[in-house]
């Protein structure tokens, strides 16, 4: 398994149900999107979802410390009470974690512990699929977010990834999210008539047209993100140059300084993917979880904080936890419950869920403690004000993580 | 199906994308003398280049040793991926290019971590000696492949310390899939693994019996002192094994919709047989089912451009130094970069590839493709008459056909050879196959 690019775990089979393939969506300008930006419900946020690509380790990321069976189960690569930077006498953070430290302290991030499913799957591909789609027992085509998307009217500008693939957590069944470029753009000339529907032809191929009319519509969407942040750059009187349109691959820093100016420009999305990938720590884990976390830290963080005042929730998690137990070569093999990151205005900071025990362990594992389900339930309701059940097949545990 | 449109689908299948002489030579060979000799062609085929020894920088090597090394060492898998795309270009063997490169997505290790060319390569040689005979002996090359290892963190699973990661993805992605094991499957075939390592200095894995578990394991309710060999064997004689292998060459030779249970018995038994990978390939192409995909697959980006180039006559190694950097680039905005696989998972396929942002990169890069088109092609485009260049321009692509839809943006444009390729590049009827 890659242990630096893992950037997605596109499962090779039909990202997209049929339904969607066929869908075709009615057109909107950009305008009109910015001309209904007052009809949104004041309340409505806006969900920011952050894949960490690997199964991060969740014991050294909010590490009980003063638990003894956690130094010995890895006593090479466990961090000591005076590594940690504390969030209560028992539980600290990961020292790379200084801004979701910070953010702890002011009450902005809610650590959810114990989070996972039943019978854990160890695989990357079908434990990542399982947390995409939702679905424990029988995963299927369609993402939760895609499934939102769905009930939501099917815009694909509604939920957005900055990848170049489609992650599966954004296809539902009739309808799918738009994966936007970021690098520089050029606005397509004289193709435009080849987005038009042909009857009688086949799905893949009413898909690939499809593209035509999704790029005339997201390119609109993002010359107007542009230029209203060209337009605020002047304002500001600010020499430095614009941050987007280094073209190639994007890192989390650059998708969420995207994120951060489609929110500013007001845009329609209510959704956004981003991803990190790389931590599937087998070995040598310490150094490098501590520069993936470190990434994801900084990025986050300045993110949270441009975003301060403004309806927008951050969840990061990732496809499994790590083994408690330490392999031989100072990593950690595939395990199962881990965190889930919670931050943003109106977020119920602290520590939420129980601990697993790392003691009473199913096979060398921790066992869940809060349902993946009842994480999504609550961003779901409390930020997209949608209804879980019908996203989620009925399903309606929630937690308190958002409003007072 | 007519005779043409029949072996134009064989062709667009099995090779990276057939030229309108290749179809034409098809019709007259007939269906099953094209499929023969795509499976056997007669001719050698131009082999590797040799990539010089890498020793890696020594212990006492300074920092600016190092980085030169390193430097090197990127060079070197830089032009491993040209040479490679030019020969997808470039090869008669066509289908055993193609399957080289299926196995190259289905064992997916990337260069990222592997970082050495010659052991990509080397690995990619094996593709070719051994991925269309004996299935268990091609399986248990695998397991000691050292690039292989490297990616899976096999050298670093021993007796003491078993890592479980090249036998986990071995019965999960390569051999069997999720369901036709179980997790103490897994922590026993790590054990069988044990002691395999990789000499980076001579690019080849060495058995270290010192750090291999002797002890009688279990796996797949079979108890025996496993090694690689024997535990690979095991593995690959599994009957599902069978229909696992059928269902991913089905998912990217036949259609990416779910495999009827009636081809998936067909093919697997045809397999089980001798499991010989031909036989496989044989049944896939022959099988009913088959001529009713057309359709059913998107172009992978790296079929999509080398299918276009050779439509086009471009051979890139031969239009300077630039023309392969921008074929990669290309191929980098795609997502599909050989060599270069995202996980150990493979590529996506199907309506993944089909995004706004893939047709950004797709519509830049037809106009570049267009402005390298062989003079013979475009000259030949320009001579038909304008109403017939839509058509012209179906049989240089090998389209079956324009919808409404596409002829009438086709009709608009056949004033201009140059654009007119463009556009048949980026139409729909051209993106899935």
């Amino acid at each position: 398994m890659d242990t630096l690019t893992r950037r997605k775990f596109l499962i090779a089979s039909g990202v997209v149900g049929a339904g969607a393939l066929a869908a075709g969506a009615a057109a909107y300008t950009l305008d009109d999107i910015l001309g209904t930006a007052g009809d949104r419900p004041a309340d409505a946020g806006t969900l920011v979802l952050v894949t960490l690509y690997g199964g991060n380790d969740g014991l050294n990321t909010v590490v009980p410390f003063a638990d003894a069976a956690y130094q010995d189960a890895r006593p090479d690569i466990a961090y000591d009470a005076g590594e940690v930077l504390r969030l209560d006498d028992e539980t600290g953070l990961n020292p790379a974690l200084t801004g979701f430290h910070r953010l702890f302290t002011e009450g902005r991030l809610a650590v959810v512990r114990g989070v996972g499913y039943p019978k854990p799957d160890r695989s990357h591909f079908r434990s990542m699929d399982i947390w995409q789609t939702a679905d424990p027992v029988r995963p299927g085509t369609t993402g939760w977010l895609g499934r939102w998307l769905d009930t939501a009217g099917g815009d694909p500008r509604l939920a957005v990834s900055f990848e170049p693939a489609l992650p599966p957590l954004l296809a539902g069944a009739t309808s799918a999210g738009a994966a936007v470029e970021t690098g520089p753009r050029r606005r397509a000339a004289g193709v435009t008539g080849l987005g038009a529907s042909s009857p009688g032809e086949a799905p893949l191929q009413a898909r690939a047209a499809r593209c035509f009319a999704d790029l005339e519509r997201v390119d609109q969407m993002m010359t107007t993100v542009r230029e209203a942040e060209e337009a605020g750059r002047r304002e500001a009187d600010d020499d430095t140059d614009p941050a987007t349109g280094t073209g190639g691959r994007s890192d989390l820093g650059t998708q969420l300084d995207l994120v951060a100016q489609c929110v500013e420009a007001g845009v329609s999305t209510r959704a956004f993917s981003v991803s990190l990938g790389g931590f599937d720590t087998h070995a040598d884990e310490r150094q490098l979880q501590e520069i993936l976390l470190a990434k994801v830290d900084k990025a986050v963080t300045a993110f949270a904080d441009r975003m301060a005042g403004r309806p927008v929730t951050v969840a990061v998690y990732s496809e499994f936890g790590r083994r408690v137990r330490a392999n031989a070569s100072d990593g950690t093999d595939h395990g199962t419950a881990s965190n889930v990151f919670v931050l943003g205005s109106g977020v119920r900071g602290g520590l939420h869920g129980e601990q697993p025990s790392l003691t009473d362990l199913d096979d060398g594992d921790l066992k869940h403690t809060v349902d993946f389900r009842d994480v999504y339930g609550t961003l779901l309701a409390d930020v997209l004000r949608a209804d879980p059940a019908q996203v989620l097949g009925g399903w309606d545990g929630r937690l308190a993580l958002i409003g007072s | 199906m007519a005779d043409r449109a029949r072996i134009a689908h064989l062709l667009r299948r099995a090779t990276f994308g057939p030229t309108a002489e290749e179809v034409d030579a098809g019709e007259r060979a007939g269906y099953d003398a094209t499929l023969e000799r795509l499976l056997r062609p007669a001719e050698r085929d131009p082999g590797a280049p040799v990539f010089a020894a890498d020793p890696g920088p020594g212990k006492d090597a300074t920092r600016e040793q190092r980085q030169q090394a390193n430097q090197q060492r990127r060079k070197e898998v830089t032009s491993a991926v040209d040479w490679w795309l030019d020969r997808m270009v470039a090869t008669e063997h066509q289908l055993a290019e193609k399957l080289v490169f299926f196995w190259h997505g289905h064992w997916a290790t990337s260069a990222q971590k592997v970082k050495v060319a010659r052991l990509m390569l080397g690995q990619q040689q094996t593709f070719r000696d051994h991925g269309r005979g004996g299935y268990a002996a091609f399986v248990q090359r695998m397991v000691r492949d050292p690039a292989l290892i490297l990616w899976l963190d096999g050298q670093k699973n021993t007796a003491k310390a078993p890592n479980e990661n090249l036998a986990r993805e071995l019965m999960e992605l390569f051999t069997l899939g999720i369901g036709s094991y179980a997790e103490s499957d897994v922590k026993a075939g790590a054990r069988a693994l044990t002691g395999w390592t990789v000499d980076r200095v001579a690019g080849t894995a060495r058995f270290a019996a010192r750090r291999h578990d002797k002890g009688a394991k279990t796996i797949l309710g079979r108890t025996a002192a496993f090694d690689a060999d024997g535990f690979a064997a095991l593995v690959a004689n599994e009957p599902a094994a069978a229909t696992f292998l059928a269902q991913r060459l089905w998912f990217r030779f036949g259609s990416g919709e779910p495999i009827p249970a009636e081809v998936r018995d067909r093919l697997g038994a045809a397999f089980a047989a001798r499991r010989h990978v031909d036989d496989l390939l044989r049944a896939l192409f022959t099988d009913p089912a088959f001529a009713g995909t057309s359709g059913q697959l998107v172009k992978q980006p790296v079929e999509w451009a080398v299918g276009a180039l050779r439509q086009l006559g471009i051979r890139p190694s031969t239009r300077g130094e630039q023309a392969p950097k921008q074929l990669v680039n290309v191929l980098n905005g795609l997502d599909q970069t050989p060599l270069r696989p995202p996980s150990v998972g493979g590529w996506p396929a199907g309506a993944a590839w089909l995004t706004t942002s893939s047709l950004q990169v797709r519509l830049r890069a037809a106009e570049q493709f267009a402005a390298w088109a062989a003079p013979a092609v475009r000259e030949r485009l320009a001579a038909a008459p304008a109403q017939g260049r839509p058509d012209a321009l179906a049989r240089l692509l090998v389209v079956d056909g324009w919808t409404d839809r596409t002829r009438a943006v086709l009709t608009e444009a056949a004033g201009k050879p140059e654009r007119l390729i463009q556009l048949g590049l980026v139409s729909p009827e051209y993106t899935v196959h």
